[in-house]
């Protein structure tokens, strides 16, 4: 009977249909990792305190959030080391984020199960979110302004809510100063020089030129001395406050408001209060920019940078890619040279993207960079203008690197519409090209837009030849600003999937970044999911529809 | 078409001009924008070009010849102040020097010969010069003269560069860096015949040989903490060895190697590390009998020898370790510059090449490490006396017999890159054997860069072959089901599923295939071995019990929902195999499998290691080949499998008889677009292995593809560079492997598809 069975090839259609099933089962598991691991992030954990002795050590206090749990079995724990009694068939052990990185040096530690004596989540536990050394975890001790205490024990939290508030406000009033006011200035004092250069090379510099340029250049000094005072006054202001708090070993630590994100007790929050925090947090991933070299904060300049270049990229990779398909599917002869450019085309796609970094880098990016900062910029000489990898020459790169999509997209378009649609307006006395663009590239638009969606979904997750024609870890300033010409292509940009990548594996504190990398890999399958699905539903539509005109 | 317009007809002449002007605005919109169509269709063949060829201009210097170029030659200057034992030129090439026999230097302009500064070296009265030598690294500029009375002299030629009006000045100087006096090396006042000397920043190290001893003399300096003052510590040995024959002496940069020359080939090579306790470490002939020693220098970084012989061969000594990893000399390849004497050698200082001359004046400039004779070139038609390389490599000066100096101009980029050197076993300095080696910079000026390319090549296919190992049975496997039996309802949503997976960027996948897998793989690796053999297993297990369910049962599920009825059973199936994972090792292994496989059969485990690749990658490649192949079964007309089945066959006889044959071309080129991509892919392998460049071909190891190298190396190249045109050849490399794979599957698809509109 198995003999039969085998005969009749139904267990190779059940190995077949599970190799399906294998596939359906990894992506979803792929999906849900990313998803679980990156929403798990922004959710208030509970701060537990515990209480811990190893053996022959005494007793001491354990302050942390719970991150992780491994069990070992008996066998491996004493492969690697630990002490097991016969009686113990696993060894328990969590990753506990301790924080209080400028006291203990690390973030994190591993504990034993079998060591903790007792465990509790007081309601008093504070974390604070600081500017520097990761977050606190402790109890809040007493507040103060200018080293006097003005609040202590339990009216302290509230104080300490309005006065960091308050210095939150004045913060960002400084960031902006320094960030847009100044930085205004000093770009302005930088084109002024480079003018001056200019002026200089072209034997134009004159007395005038330099009157004009001495008025120029006092008038902002002017401002940035009105700015420099100003800034003085908030530096003061928001120096003034401080908590003191204590860690787990007793150890008390004063902190500057002015260093603090944010303060909250997450075991006192209700569940309300929760989804009110982790809403807050992924604004506020969403929104910030990012600390302590990228391993917290927000990835705002990381979203910006890769839209910025994804926009640009379009509008290169649009009409070449539909000029290509329709001149596949309408102009040419099916044939040789038909036969020729969709090999072309096929290459396209499968020269690895590495390959188009290299040639961004060296052609793009040297050749004509660097022939247009001879021509155009030879007062900022030594320093490359367009010479340098940045956002135009990223966006070109994955112009081309997207245009296969584009035209394969197109083209399946444009040959799905009818014949007797192109005829009828031949017939009609319109003229090719009027043929084309009055009824059959408005009837295709739906393809180009898939192929446009879908294109943008590759530049969104492509990193490899990024990382060489532009892409940056940190970009002090964004390639948009309000600083004339306000779009600016030389600039080098940040990009979610690099960001995944430098602060996955390149960053020193590895550990403490991977909540950071999980979530914005999770933002980036999110924007790649709802782009291809995008994608795929209008394409199915279009099918719909043009099976319904031919039918 | 508008001869046929009727509404073009009308009486008006007025009416009808504007109507004729309307109508070739028109048609010339037309023919414009058919022109425009055909520029930008075929501009996507411009760009595969450009890509190609750009490529291709980077990358072609790297194969180029050097070349020559004669560009003065005039009279020795001041050429009666004795011969020359020195020539050499400093870095910009503006300033040459010459050293005499009578103890002057004298520089002059490299270009005219003009004489710039004429300095007598200062030697104590009543003394005169038997010796000389030059110190090592040649760069540093110090020499040695050897003394009748048993003294010698330390001097070094120095080049200070002023602006003035931005014009470039550059005055030469003699420095005498161990003081002025003349430094005593035999107290008995014997003439020093032979000598070297090496003078380094914190100690010099002479070698001097008397008509009876060969003196070590090695002198300290020792500077007081506190005081900043400097005192010279002396140590002297006498070397233990049969005297008269000795030609040569030198000594290496690390005043650790001694190596002393007879003249009839002879190399008694001394371990000097213990300045007071020399030890002869080696005895060996290093010309063929009947040949002579003429030259001996050391090749760049003081590791290696170079020996000019009689019979005009130079070869290349390096130490090597034996067996009982005692260092011995050895040599590791010789180049043949003609049948003549070669009359001087001169290595680059700055790379690991060399120019020799013979005595006929014919040159070549070769590099040691690609062995690769760069320029051979007829340089002068007399004895040649001496010759200088500048330290940039470009200039070369000769002095002749008949009292002339020649002034070339060599143009020597890329000496280090040869195709053996890219993809054969090279011979290292300091290795043991030749071998393949990918490392491609290091902090030292006189490092060797080792550009193999074959341990990348292996490392890509070695990354590809795991991905396909795992990506081909499951996305061929699925791509048959999902076309062939699965039910329309499911292969609705499995197809859009599978692209989404296909859509997934590659950084994430490597991100968790790096931070994620990795670590889970080395914890619970029996699990993941068990389950690849549950899983097959158990489904057909599950099958044959289903397949024996009551017809009741059965005819309830409708048929092509297998996918979905085994995704639990999947599911428990992996449980399973975890959860007896690791009781079953300890049974088995006592211990873990990593330790077993250790201990037992001595292979390694890298936490990111080709597995975690495969693993990672073959995620990446399987939507890929799913698609396609998927197309390609699917496509199979109807009629074919319809009359199949009507004949009698089963479904499974018609897919492997008739679908899987007719459909095979597509698969086939399917396979090849999926190898296409996991040759290419780089964030995956970048991040998901330890990017070192082993060749081994364990599963357990690590790995370095093309394509993560160019990524990890190219942001700090320096433009131009070989190291830069050799990522180029990398990128080339790949971009051909790629091209041969995607055009293959392209022509095969294209075939196809006219075979199935024919049938």
């Amino acid at each position: 009977m198995m003999k039969l069975w085998f005969k009749s090839g139904s267990p190779w259609i059940w190995l077949n249909a599970a190799a399906v099933s294998t596939c359906l089962i990894m992506v979803v598991a792929v999906l849900s990792l990313v998803f679980v691991r990156g929403v798990g992030n922004f959710w208030p954990a509970q701060v537990t305190q515990f209480s811990y002795q190893e053996e022959g050590k005494p007793l001491s206090i354990i302050i942390g959030e719970k991150v992780d749990t491994s069990i070992t079995p008996a066998i491996m724990a004493k492969s690697t080391g630990h002490k097991m009694t016969d009686d113990e068939d696993t060894l328990v052990q969590y990753l506990v984020k301790v924080g209080n990185r400028d006291v203990t040096g690390a973030d994190f530690r591993w504990i034993e199960e079998r060591n903790v004596k007792e465990q509790s989540d007081p309601e008093s536990m504070i974390v604070i979110e600081r500017r520097e050394w990761g977050n606190f975890y402790g109890q809040l001790l007493e507040v103060k302004e200018n080293g006097k205490t003005v609040a202590k024990g339990d009216q302290a939290m509230p104080e300490l809510q309005t006065r960091l508030d308050a210095a939150l406000v004045v913060f960002d009033k400084i960031k902006q100063l320094e960030k847009k006011e100044i930085g205004a200035i000093n770009y302005g004092l930088e084109r002024l020089r480079l003018k001056q250069k200019k002026l200089q090379l072209e034997n134009r510099w004159d007395s005038d030129a330099e009157k004009q340029f001495a008025a120029d250049k006092a008038e902002y000094d002017a401002q940035y001395q009105s700015h420099q005072a100003e800034l003085a006054a908030l530096y003061k202001e928001i120096r003034r406050d401080s908590l003191v708090a204590k860690t787990e070993s007793g150890t008390e630590i004063k902190i500057p408001l002015a260093k603090i994100v944010k303060v909250y007790q997450p075991n006192a929050m209700n569940i309300f209060d929760k989804i009110g925090f982790f809403c807050h947090k992924v604004f506020e991933f969403l929104t910030d920019e990012p600390r302590e070299a990228n391993t917290e904060g927000g990835i705002f300049p990381a979203i910006f940078g890769t839209v910025m270049m994804v926009i640009i990229m379009s509008i290169i990779v649009t009409p070449f890619g539909v000029i290509a398909a329709v001149y596949l599917r309408e102009y040419a002869k099916q044939g040789f040279t038909t036969q020729l450019i969709r090999i072309a085309v096929n290459n396209l796609a499968g020269v690895p993207s590495i390959v188009y970094g290299v040639f961004g880098l060296g052609f793009f990016v040297y050749i004509l960079g660097g022939n247009i900062d001879a021509l155009f910029f030879p007062e900022s000489s030594p320093a490359p203008v367009y010479g340098t990898p940045g956002l135009l020459w990223a966006s070109l790169t994955l112009a081309l690197l997207t245009l296969p999509v584009v035209i394969v997209s197109t083209e399946e378009g444009l040959a799905r519409i009818p014949k007797s649609i192109r005829e009828g307006s031949l017939a009609l006395g319109a003229t090719k090209i009027e043929t084309l663009w009055r009824t059959v590239l408005p009837m295709a638009s739906p393809a180009m837009m898939t192929g446009l969606i879908l294109a943008v979904a590759r530049a969104a997750g492509e990193v490899a030849p990024l990382m060489l024609v532009g892409v940056v870890k940190l970009a002090p300033t964004l390639p948009l600003d309000g600083n004339f010409p306000f779009l600016h292509l030389d600039r080098k940009f940040m990009h979610l999937g690099f960001h995944i990548y430098d602060v996955g594996f390149q960053s020193p504190n590895v550990e403490a970044a991977r909540p950071l990398v999980y979530a914005t890999a999770l933002l980036l399958v999110l924007v790649i999911i709802v782009l291809n699905l995008t994608a795929i539903i209008i394409r199915n539509r279009l099918r719909e529809k043009y099976r319904a005109l031919e039918g | 078409m508008s001869e046929i317009n009727p509404l073009n007809k009308l009486p008006s002449v007025m009416e009808k001009s504007t109507n004729n002007y309307y109508q070739r605005w028109r048609s010339f919109k037309d023919s414009l924008a058919r022109y425009g169509v055909i520029a930008g269709g075929l501009s996507v063949i411009v760009a595969l070009v450009l890509i190609f060829f750009y490529l291709l201009y980077v990358v072609i210097p790297l194969f180029k010849p050097a070349s020559a170029e004669a560009v003065n030659h005039y009279a020795l200057p001041e050429s009666a102040l004795g011969k020359t034992v020195l020539l050499d030129v400093e870095e910009q090439n503006e300033v040459a020097v010459r050293f005499t026999n009578s103890g002057q230097a004298i520089f002059f302009e490299v270009a005219t010969g003009k004489l710039i500064l004429n300095e007598a070296i200062k030697i104590p009265a009543g003394a005169s010069i038997v010796s000389f030598a030059q110190s090592s690294p040649i760069s540093e500029g110090a020499v040695i003269y050897g003394l009748s009375n048993g003294q010698a002299v330390v001097v070094k030629h120095q080049y200070k560069i002023t602006y003035s009006d931005n014009k470039r000045l550059i005055t030469p100087s003699l420095k005498y860096s161990l003081g002025e006096a003349a430094i005593v090396v035999d107290n008995q006042g014997a003439a020093l015949e032979n000598i070297a000397v090496k003078v380094g920043d914190k100690s010099t190290t002479i070698i001097a040989k008397t008509t009876d001893k060969v003196h070590l003399l090695h002198i300290e300096k020792q500077q007081n903490l506190l005081t900043d003052e400097v005192t010279l510590e002396r140590s002297e040995t006498v070397l233990n060895i049969p005297l008269a024959t000795i030609t040569d002496i030198r000594i290496d940069k690390e005043e650790r190697n001694l190596y002393l020359f007879s003249d009839d080939g002879h190399l008694s090579f001394f371990d000097i590390s213990d300045k007071t306790a020399p030890v002869l470490r080696q005895n060996i002939n290093v010309v063929t009998a009947g040949a002579k020693a003429t030259v001996t220098t050391f090749l760049n970084g003081d590791s290696s020898l170079l020996i000019g012989d009689s019979t005009g061969l130079v070869s290349q000594w390096s130490m090597v370790r034996d067996e009982l990893k005692r260092p011995a000399m050895q040599k590791i390849r010789s180049f043949k510059v003609s049948e003549k004497a070669i009359a001087a050698i001169n290595p680059e200082p700055r790379r690991k090449g060399f120019a020799a001359i013979d005595v006929d004046g014919m040159m070549g400039v070769y590099h040691t490490t690609s062995e690769r004779e760069v320029l051979r070139e007829q340089v002068t038609n007399t004895l040649p006396v001496a010759a200088a390389l500048s330290p940039r490599s470009n200039t070369l000066l000769v002095e002749t017999s008949d009292k002339n100096i020649y002034f070339w101009m060599l143009d020597n980029k890329h000496p280090e890159v040869s195709v053996k050197s890219l993809w054969q076993e090279v011979w290292y300095e300091g290795y043991p054997k030749p071998d393949y080696i990918w490392q491609s910079s290091a902090s030292n000026s006189d490092f060797e860069p080792k550009y193999s390319l074959t341990p990348l090549v292996f490392g890509t296919l070695k990354a590809a072959f795991y991905a396909m190992l795992i990506a081909v049975p499951l996305s061929l496997m699925g791509a048959i089901y999902s076309a062939y039996f699965m039910t329309p309802l499911m292969r609705q949503y499995v197809k859009p599923t599978v692209e989404l997976m296909g859509a997934l960027p590659t950084v994430i996948l490597g991100f968790l295939a790096g931070l994620w897998l990795a670590p889970t793989l080395e914890e619970n690796l029996s699990g993941f071995f068990l389950l690849f053999t549950f899983l097959p297993i158990g489904v057909l297990g599950f099958a044959f019990v289903w397949h024996n369910l009551p017809k009741s049962v059965l005819e309830k599920v409708p048929e092509g929902w297998e996918a979905a009825i085994l995704i639990p059973v999947i599911l428990l199936i992996g449980w399973f195999a975890f959860a007896i994972s690791v009781p079953l090792e300890t049974m088995l292994f006592h211990g873990t499998l990593r330790d077993w496989f250790k201990n037992e059969w001595g292979i390694g485990y890298d936490q990111r290691n080709a597995l975690v690749v495969g693993m990672a990658m073959g995620f990446a490649v399987i939507p890929t080949i799913f698609s396609i192949a998927e197309d390609a079964i699917f496509s199979v007309p109807k009629h074919l499998t319809v009359g199949s089945l009507a004949l009698g066959a089963t479904t499974w006889q018609t897919m492997t008889r008739v679908v899987l044959l007719t459909a095979s071309p597509g698969i086939f080129s399917a396979v090849m677009i999926g190898l296409g991509r996991a040759v290419g892919e780089t964030m995956i392998v970048l991040m998901a292995t330890g990017n070192t460049p082993v060749m081994d071909m364990s599963v357990f190891q690590g790995l370095r593809t093309l394509a993560a190298n160019i990524a990890v190396e190219m942001p700090e190249s320096q433009v131009d560079s070989t190291h830069y045109r050799v990522l180029f050849l990398a990128a080339l490399v790949l971009f051909l492997f790629t091209f041969v794979f995607n055009t293959l599957a392209e022509i095969i698809r294209q075939r196809l598809r006219e075979k199935y509109s024919s049938l």
